[in-house]
């Protein structure tokens, strides 16, 4: 009944994998979800082997995760596939919530001018995931569908590498993988197949997801409401989608029965009293769901490594599920890159499941809070959420209180191993373990990005207001000889003339006033545009001491 | 309604802890506060948030606050 029809990809028999003794891969990754291929692109940026393995031969079947977030954008523009998503997808920034039918609260995700990207797009899980695989073939990925992960075994000796028992139409085989990355879902077959604990809570509360095909002119907003007339008691989130996709939850309550909630005959009717007209809808796709807040004890288990929701699961509100699980690629690969090419110690990818796991436990307090606001557990909880909201409507403070969903923002890895904490003062959000804030700049001539210039591999930048030192100037470009090579930039409030150094013209200040710049600041980022040590003042030997403290080798 | 002393602005906060996100200090309060009434009954809650309002009147302190304070809470409905 939908408008989008699911692509199937073509069944390829294994021959080539078939054979006697098993083929050994460098790198296997189960699961072509959009964390799955996500590390599949990401693999091939890094000019890694990459095997992709996916029970299935099509993408998501209904539109799944929606909201991509700024963070999340700004990995796919390193990966490659920013462009479109954002050109189909739904921009937006602003979130309203309602009590009954007056706005009680409004967020801008996005306050400040100077991103590439937005707050958030809305667009079909389907769409990222054909986006990705087009990528992802395109820079050389093997991609498998229809084969099916049944067994992984683990061994200990010499290198722990894996092998796996793969089921296909042209029956079964086995193949050895020296790393694994996992990333098959929530439901994960291989953490179960492997007896790994996953735990957390789970919430007593179901949700109608309605995927809905009509004109409208509803501004690009996420709009929620509590107890709203035409569905008292309960909550609604509604949200702009591409292609005159709507996407409309209704909170249910636990006592609802999934499969009478699910007919047409039922859905239709909330619809009809929410649209207040007899505007036409089709209905695209329909579903129920519960949720739980949960995630494994550790996500790494030798040369297993989970990603996405196969590691950890949230509450949805909030889009925090596939926008952390992006941001748990954008962290593995390029430790695991350096580490499959032994250019950094094994224990690199510890601090994979370190940093990771703290940011899960961040999405999952926050999700939880949501949650808990959104459906109160008693009657106290739910008297506190009601006055909340009755007090919102005239006191600011209230307003900050109203939590319908924390939307996805990246962790400050403040905790990470792999940080050099400051020994200067500095301003602003931009500490040792940061995600990177964007900022408008020109590089040549044009107008460019910050986050554009950076990634895949250590870069360090030194704000200069002329031309630095032959000194200053000679250290910077040693940085591009040590063993792991660091990208030199110099960022200017003007066009530089400095033979082999790139200069970034921070004109208008952006990055002097986002990073605290001043003549002589130093910034060393991680290949995943973190921030790993800043200085007031260059110092290659520093940085260099930093760049091996970042890979484990200090 | 005219408020002189009592603060309405978001006021949540810890000295010498950073938040990089504008909502996390009154999350962090009003999970404390949901938490500490799990298990209670009700009546036991309420007896819990008498005391909660007792405790925190007096540390107030100044009537002044505290007559807007009621007066605020009075006039939301």
């Amino acid at each position: 009944m939908g408008a989008y029809v699911n692509p199937i990809y073509p069944y390829k028999a294994p021959t080539d994998l078939k054979v006697t003794p098993p083929l050994r891969k460098p790198l296997i990754v189960i699961g072509a979800g959009p964390v799955g291929l996500a590390a599949a692109v990401d693999a091939r940026l890094q000019g890694l082997d990459v095997l992709v393995l996916d029970d299935d031969k099509t993408v998501s079947v209904g539109s799944r995760a929606v909201c991509y977030a700024k963070r999340s954008l700004e990995v796919l523009d390193r990966l490659g596939v920013a462009d479109p998503a954002c050109a189909l997808g739904v921009s937006w920034n602003i979130g309203r919530t309602f009590l009954e039918e007056d706005e009680v609260y409004q967020f801008n995700l996005v306050p400040d001018a100077g991103h590439k990207r937005p707050g958030m797009i809305n667009l079909q899980q389907y769409h990222i995931e054909e986006m990705l695989i087009a990528r992802a073939l395109e820079l050389g990925a093997d991609i498998r569908w229809q084969h099916k992960v049944t067994a992984v075994t683990r061994h200990s000796d010499p290198d722990g590498h894996a092998t796996l028992t793969v089921e296909t139409p042209d029956g079964s085989f086995d193949i050895e993988a020296d790393w694994l990355v996992v990333a098959d879902g929530a439901r994960s077959p291989i953490r179960r197949h492997l007896g790994l604990d996953i735990e957390g809570r789970v919430f007593q509360d179901r949700f109608l997801i309605a995927d809905v095909i009509m004109k409208a002119d509803y501004p690009a907003e996420r709009w929620f409401w509590f107890d709203p007339p035409f569905h008292p008691n309960q909550s609604v989130l509604l949200h702009k989608q591409s292609n005159n996709v709507w996407r409309i939850d209704f909170q249910l309550g636990w006592d609802a029965d999934p499969e009478e909630e699910k007919k047409p005959e039922k859905v239709i009717p909330r619809l009809q009293a929410m649209l207040g007209d007899d505007r036409p809808f089709e209905l695209e796709w329909v579903s129920i769901y519960t949720f739980q807040c949960r995630r494994m004890t550790d996500f790494r288990h030798g040369r297993v490594l989970f990603v996405g929701d196969a590691a950890h699961q949230v509450s949805p509100f909030g889009a925090r599920g596939a926008n952390s699980g992006f941001q748990d690629t954008d962290d593995l690969m390029w430790k695991l890159a350096l580490v499959m090419k032994g250019q950094a110690p094994d224990k690199l990818l510890d601090t994979y499941a370190l940093d990771r796991q703290f940011a899960a436990d961040e999405n999952i307090m926050n999700s939880t809070r949501s949650t808990d606001f959104i459906t109160p557990k008693s009657r106290t909880s739910k008297t506190f959420r009601n006055q909340v909201l009755a007090l919102a409507k005239h006191h600011p403070f209230a307003r900050k209180l109203v939590n319908s969903g924390r939307l996805s923002v990246p962790s400050f890895l403040t905790s990470s191993l792999l940080n050099t904490p400051d020994a200067d003062t500095f301003e602003g959000n931009m500490v040792p373990g940061a995600p990177m804030d964007d900022a408008p700049v020109q590089v040549a001539g044009q107008d460019a990005w910050l986050l554009d210039q950076v990634g895949q591999g250590f870069a360090a930048l030194l704000f200069a207001d002329a031309v630095p030192s032959a000194d200053v100037l000679a250290q910077l470009k040693t940085l591009q000889t040590g063993q792991l090579p660091v990208t030199p930039f110099v960022v200017a409030p003007r066009a530089l003339d400095m033979p082999g150094v790139k200069v970034i013209v921070d004109a208008q200040g952006w990055m002097a006033k986002r990073y605290d710049g001043k003549n002589g600041t130093t910034y060393l980022l991680r290949p995943d545009q973190h921030v790993a040590a800043r200085w007031r003042e260059l110092s290659a030997a520093k940085v260099q001491q930093a760049v091996a403290h970042a890979t484990c080798q200090a | 309604m005219q408020t002189t002393l009592l603060k309405t602005d978001p006021n949540f906060h810890e000295p010498g802890r950073r938040f990089f996100r504008d909502f996390s200090p009154g999350d962090d309060f009003y999970e404390a506060l949901i938490d500490a009434h799990n298990g209670l009954s009700d009546e036991q809650s309420e007896a819990l948030n008498a005391r909660l309002i007792l405790l925190l009147a007096n540390h107030i302190g100044d009537l002044r606050v505290l007559r807007e304070a009621l007066q605020a809470a009075k006039t939301t409905t």
